[in-house]
């Protein structure tokens, strides 16, 4: 077996195995720091050895046993260290005064754990998604300052920071109670939305899709799917970003601006990953008052499942937000419940409703909501309002591409008018 | 591992209390902590209209001051020590502290380890 080979499929293991490999360790030694040592000296431990040796039948578990050993020799030489660490599992004994062993019926992997510690809301809000990006996706330090644009430097300092508040304040590796989770479990998917969010309409440099971040979105939300199978929000999350990455290829033109739904190429659109999100969609939302990422999902699909915007559902698409509205009030929402009314009912209702919210501090900057506002001007035929809305749109937009985009649409104001 | 738990005032009534709750609810929250067996040490704060700043400058010379700052707008009210085993715990019991309603605050500070 060659070097290379060795080499790149040992990276896909780790890659793969690595949130596993963390957890097991972290639970087994309840010491992040002490887990993530363990877990990159083992895989320095493969790179050296099966090269030479070939990889093993079940590389998982030869990465465990490996990492595992790596560990205890750290606690045999650090002494003062095995000694903190016998304290906290006292500790964490204390707080789980039975060993759950097992887990009988309950959660069988560890990773759910990493989970709720990476997403604790202890946890200042941008580093929850990077250290969920850390921990549980595999990526390295580098790896995640490239996705977020950040400097290395800076990213390190922050999943550092987190790292030793977890440490220092003790924050627990523990999956909530029954009773906690539906308080907690919100906290968990807004980390995994947002670190899709962030990959997928990045809020300013020159690229407007960082696919990457999308994907481990994904791959995130479809583990956290089969840890907790009944948890319909989940299975909403997860529809909801298949749906919405589905139309990746559509969403950009040939010259790199961003291509709206409406005159998006559907025949580009990713159709496995469609059905895969369509079938998520009625278990999102049966059994029960369907949750905001259940609603959006099956918001997604019903765009998803046309042929095009004329022919598109927009009677169920503006009762679906009036569903999600009651539940979670937001103006996004409201907005977006607005260009769903001028759908259905004609551009000068949904421009109605969208002027009734001008007031609102969140939408006065919010290039999406000005945008959508001349648009409909445009579309009513008043031009020189259409291009002030345009204009004051570019000055809030943060990306290259965005801007591009709406510079196109001013011009095309303007060639109307002689 | 010991937690304190910083109680902040928002409001604070004609006698000087937190204006969301009452006597009883304190004395009940105190009961809970002591029953529970997680009660290290806590008081409860004189009116801030008696308290007074001391700086020392370089010099060695000293600046005596009415109050903390004029424009502080949430007000030390008293503290709890508890030891409990991790910060959920301790999430917990400052989320039951009557300390936490309306307007006021409880902001978890776990005590400094200089020992092992």
């Amino acid at each position: 077996m060659g070097d290379e080979r060795a080499g790149a499929s040992v990276e896909a293991v780790f890659r793969e195995e690595h949130g596993r490999l963390l957890a097991a360790l972290v639970r087994r030694f309840g010491d992040l720091d002490l887990a993530e040592e363990a877990a990159s000296e083992a895989v320095e431990a493969a790179l050296a050895h099966w090269p030479a040796h070939g990889v093993p039948p079940n590389p998982g578990a030869w990465l465990m046993t490996t990492a595992r050993r790596k560990a205890v020799d750290r606690l045999r030489r650090d002494l003062t260290y095995t000694a903190r660490l016998a304290e906290l599992r006292v500790e964490a004994e204390r707080a789980e005064p039975v060993p759950q062993a097992e887990e009988p019926g309950g959660l069988p992997d560890d990773r759910l754990r990493l989970f709720f510690t990476c997403a604790h809301p202890a946890l200042a809000e941008p580093d929850r998604g990077a250290l969920t990006l850390r921990c549980l996706a595999g990526l390295t330090t580098p790896e995640v300052a490239r996705a977020y644009l950040v400097p290395v430097e800076t990213m390190a300092k922050r999943i550092t920071r987190a790292k030793r508040k977890i440490r220092e304040a003790r924050i627990p590796f523990r999956v909530p109670d029954a009773h906690e989770l539906p308080e907690r479990l919100p906290g968990v998917l807004q980390v995994l939305y947002s670190i899709f969010t962030e990959g997928y309409a990045a809020s300013s440099g020159p690229r407007l899709q960082r696919l990457d971040l999308a994907e481990e979105a994904i791959r995130l939300a479809t583990i956290l799917h089969r840890l907790l199978p009944a948890e319909r929000e989940v299975t909403g999350l997860l529809a909801l970003l298949l749906l919405v990455h589905a139309r990746r290829a559509a969403r950009t033109g040939p010259d790199g601006l961003p291509v709206l739904l409406d005159r998006q190429d559907r025949g580009r659109w990713d159709r496995a990953m469609i059905e895969e999100g369509l079938a998520l969609v009625p278990v999102a939302l049966a059994g029960g008052p369907p949750g905001p990422y259940g609603v959006q999902a099956a918001i997604a699909a019903l765009h998803d499942e046309a042929a095009d915007v004329t022919t598109t559902d927009w009677p169920q698409i503006v009762a679906l937000y009036d569903v999600l509205l009651a539940r979670t009030p937001s103006p996004i929402v409201a907005m977006n419940r607005a260009v769903a009314i001028a759908m259905r009912d004609g551009p000068s209702a949904g421009l109605d409703l969208l002027d009734r919210l001008a007031d609102d501090p969140r939408l006065r900057d919010h290039h999406p909501y000005l945008a959508a506002r001349a648009d409909l001007l445009a579309r009513l035929g008043r031009a020189p309002e259409a291009a002030d809305a345009y204009r004051l749109a570019l000055d809030a937009a943060g990306t290259e591409p965005d801007r591009a985009h709406l510079r196109a649409r001013l011009d095309a104001i303007r060639e109307e008018r002689p | 591992m010991k937690y304190m738990l910083l109680i902040n005032a928002g409001a604070v009534d004609a006698e000087g209390g937190a204006a969301e709750c009452t006597v009883e609810d304190w004395m009940a929250y105190d009961k809970e902590v002591k029953d529970a067996g997680v009660f290290v040490s806590g008081e409860s704060l004189a009116d801030l209209v008696t308290a007074t700043a001391v700086r020392v400058a370089e010099d060695g010379g000293r600046t005596v001051t009415d109050g903390p700052f004029a424009e502080t707008r949430e007000v030390l009210g008293g503290f709890y020590v508890i030891d409990v085993p991790d910060l959920d715990v301790a999430l917990d019991w400052a989320a039951r502290c009557p300390g936490a309603r309306g307007s006021g605050s409880i902001v978890v500070r776990p005590i400094a380890d200089f020992g092992a």
